[in-house]
């Protein structure tokens, strides 16, 4: 499902001397079955912009539309959004609170109104998806390790069905296994389903290997937009904005300077790898 | 004498059911021995539910082994009339920096540790100012908390720690949930603690990149400590701390990869212009 962000601007406390603008005249289209990686430093907007995206924050100006309909108009039923639209927030597995995995997950698609088997199949489907084993299905969540409580909450989420899915920093707080254990889990059921995926990341890293195309944000404004290879190409920008590129970027500058006739557009440790063999000569 | 000694430290915690009743026993933390020297600055890594923090919780006295001992600066933590003492000497930072400030303006918040302690007012400011411009946040000093970025209110937390005039700063997963300018700014400032004032710092983390400056690093897995080293011994063994569900820092990676495909590069690199000088090196080698 499609989503075009259209002169979205908010301001929170409006009118009063404490106004801040959180968002300014952001545009942007991004289009069904797209992997976008959103980073920009703390406050630069990147949270308040998501929200707008299953209506839990109301622009000030502008609007949004989420597969081709205005979900701001006053017509539209927020009920549909909700389950169009999933949003994992940062620490999901802060939210689960039932007494075992499969009841927790089970919430979600019976607050739609769905029959109690349908409910059942969805939660069985969502559990199976982000690869939790069957006999962790009836354990307490906070019986599970970080890593899986983690994967239940994001069930919790797929369970509604959504065609487009927000994720807020997926893998803070969570050991280097964890880490690509989630971000994999994503990028198959992006390559399997077509799911249209925004992750919110504060790791350069992670939207460099996976992400199709990167948009920055900095004080409330789209500062870069495209693929990875472009957007880590401006270092200093990135830099100047409380970010980074990945550290094969810098490795490969570094190189450079040091008189080896590498490509500049490198952004993962395995193409680094490759290029430098390369230089080498493959018979070493 | 050490500033932290861990003799054969073993914490259990009972599970328990709704009821209360007990489903069983989980042994946090197995047998772990170690020992901090003064101005030490020590990294603990280990994947999640591995029992870094549970550990952590035993520097300050929050939480008491089992069996074997923890001894704080030769303190005893089990020793009821030294807690205030014990927990003087180790402070404690968490991961979230917004669960640890509690007054509305950044030198309040700073103050509010000495205050507890009972210092006479003048030497608080004067604890809030040092504290402050040791992290570099004296400019902030009259700004609300919550205008901060998070690289910001982690250093501000790690000021009202400092305030208290530890001896033994435990950082656990401080940058956990900042962006990448944040990250770089509290290890910074740990690392000139650790320069500047000599203070022992304990860093839990599961960035890779933060440890390479530390004198120690310790891995855990299941409650123990399974390898242990110079940054440098621990880095150079990639394929174990794979198994163990971390990994090494970027460079030291790809340095792995170059020499898994046959350039001869030596193990244990941890920074881009070792990895610059060991190619340039084999290039004019050829």
């Amino acid at each position: 499902m499609s989503i075009i962000i259209d002169h979205l601007t908010h301001e929170y406390e409006t009118g009063t001397a404490m106004a801040v603008k959180a968002i300014s005249d952001v545009s942007l289209q991004i289009p069904d079955g797209q992997f976008v990686g959103l980073i920009g430093h703390t406050g630069s907007g990147k949270s308040s912009l998501i929200q707008h995206l299953n209506g839990l924050l109301k622009p000030t100006s502008g609007t949004v539309y989420v597969g081709g309909e205005d979900i701001f108009d006053k017509d539209y039923d927020k009920k549909k959004l909700r389950s169009r639209v999933g949003l994992v927030f940062q620490y999901p597995e802060h939210q689960l609170f039932e007494a075992d995995v499969f009841t927790d997950v089970c919430f979600g698609p019976k607050n739609l109104g769905l029959e109690q088997k349908e409910v059942e199949l969805r939660a069985y489907d969502a559990l199976k998806k982000v690869g939790l084993e069957d006999d962790a299905f009836y354990v307490s969540p906070f019986d599970l390790s970080g890593g899986q409580k983690r994967r239940v909450a994001i069930a919790g989420v797929l369970a509604m069905k959504p065609e487009v899915l927000i994720l807020d920093e997926p893998t803070a707080g969570l050991d280097p296994a964890g880490r690509e254990e989630i971000l994999g889990l994503i990028a198959g059921m992006q390559k399997e389903t077509g799911m249209t995926i925004i992750l919110v990341s504060h790791s350069m890293e992670d939207v460099a290997n996976y992400v199709d195309r990167i948009i920055v944000m900095n004080k409330g404004s789209v500062m870069l937009d495209g693929s990875p290879k472009e957007v880590f190409s401006h270092v200093e920008q990135l830099e100047e904005a409380g970010l980074a590129a990945p550290e094969a970027c810098y490795i490969m500058r570094d190189l450079q300077k040091a008189g080896f006739d590498l490509p500049g557009d490198v952004t993962r440790i395995e193409e680094a790898a490759d290029a430098i063999l390369n230089v080498f000569g493959s018979g070493v | 004498m050490n500033i932290i000694d861990l003799k054969k430290v073993v914490y259990e915690y009972f599970r328990r059911d709704d009821e209360g009743n007990v489903t069983g026993i989980t042994t946090a933390v197995d047998h772990v021995d170690l020992s901090v020297k003064p101005g030490d600055f020590i990294a603990i890594l280990g994947h999640n539910g591995s029992g870094k923090s549970t550990l952590a919780k035993h520097l300050n006295a929050i939480l008491y082994p089992s069996e074997g001992t923890v001894w704080v600066d030769g303190m005893d933590t089990t020793e009821e009339d030294k807690l205030m003492q014990i927990r003087q000497t180790t402070g404690m930072v968490f991961q979230n920096p917004d669960n640890q400030i509690i007054a509305q303006i950044v030198e309040e918040d700073v103050g509010f540790g000495p205050e507890n302690l009972g210092v006479p007012t003048k030497k608080i400011w004067e604890r809030v100012e040092e504290s402050l411009k040791a992290v570099g946040m004296y400019e902030f000093r009259k700004k609300s908390p919550n205008r901060l970025s998070g690289g910001q209110k982690q250093r501000v937390s790690i000021a009202g720690v400092l305030a208290m005039h530890p001896k033994c700063i435990v950082l656990d997963e401080p940058t956990a949930m900042l962006d990448p300018a944040g990250r770089r700014e509290v290890i910074r400032a740990a690392r000139a603690l650790n320069d500047v004032e000599k203070i022992t710092v304990i860093l839990i983390t599961h960035y890779m990149e933060e440890v390479i400056y530390a004198d120690h690093v310790y891995v855990m897995d299941h409650g123990s400590v399974k390898m242990e080293g110079s940054p440098r011994e621990v880095f150079s063994r990639v394929d174990e701390l794979s198994a163990l569900h971390l990994t090494v820092p970027q460079v030291t990676l790809l340095a792995d990869r170059l020499k898994k495909s046959g350039l001869p590069i030596k193990s244990g690199i941890l920074t881009r212009d070792e990895l610059t000088a060991e190619l340039v090196r084999i290039k004019s080698g050829r």
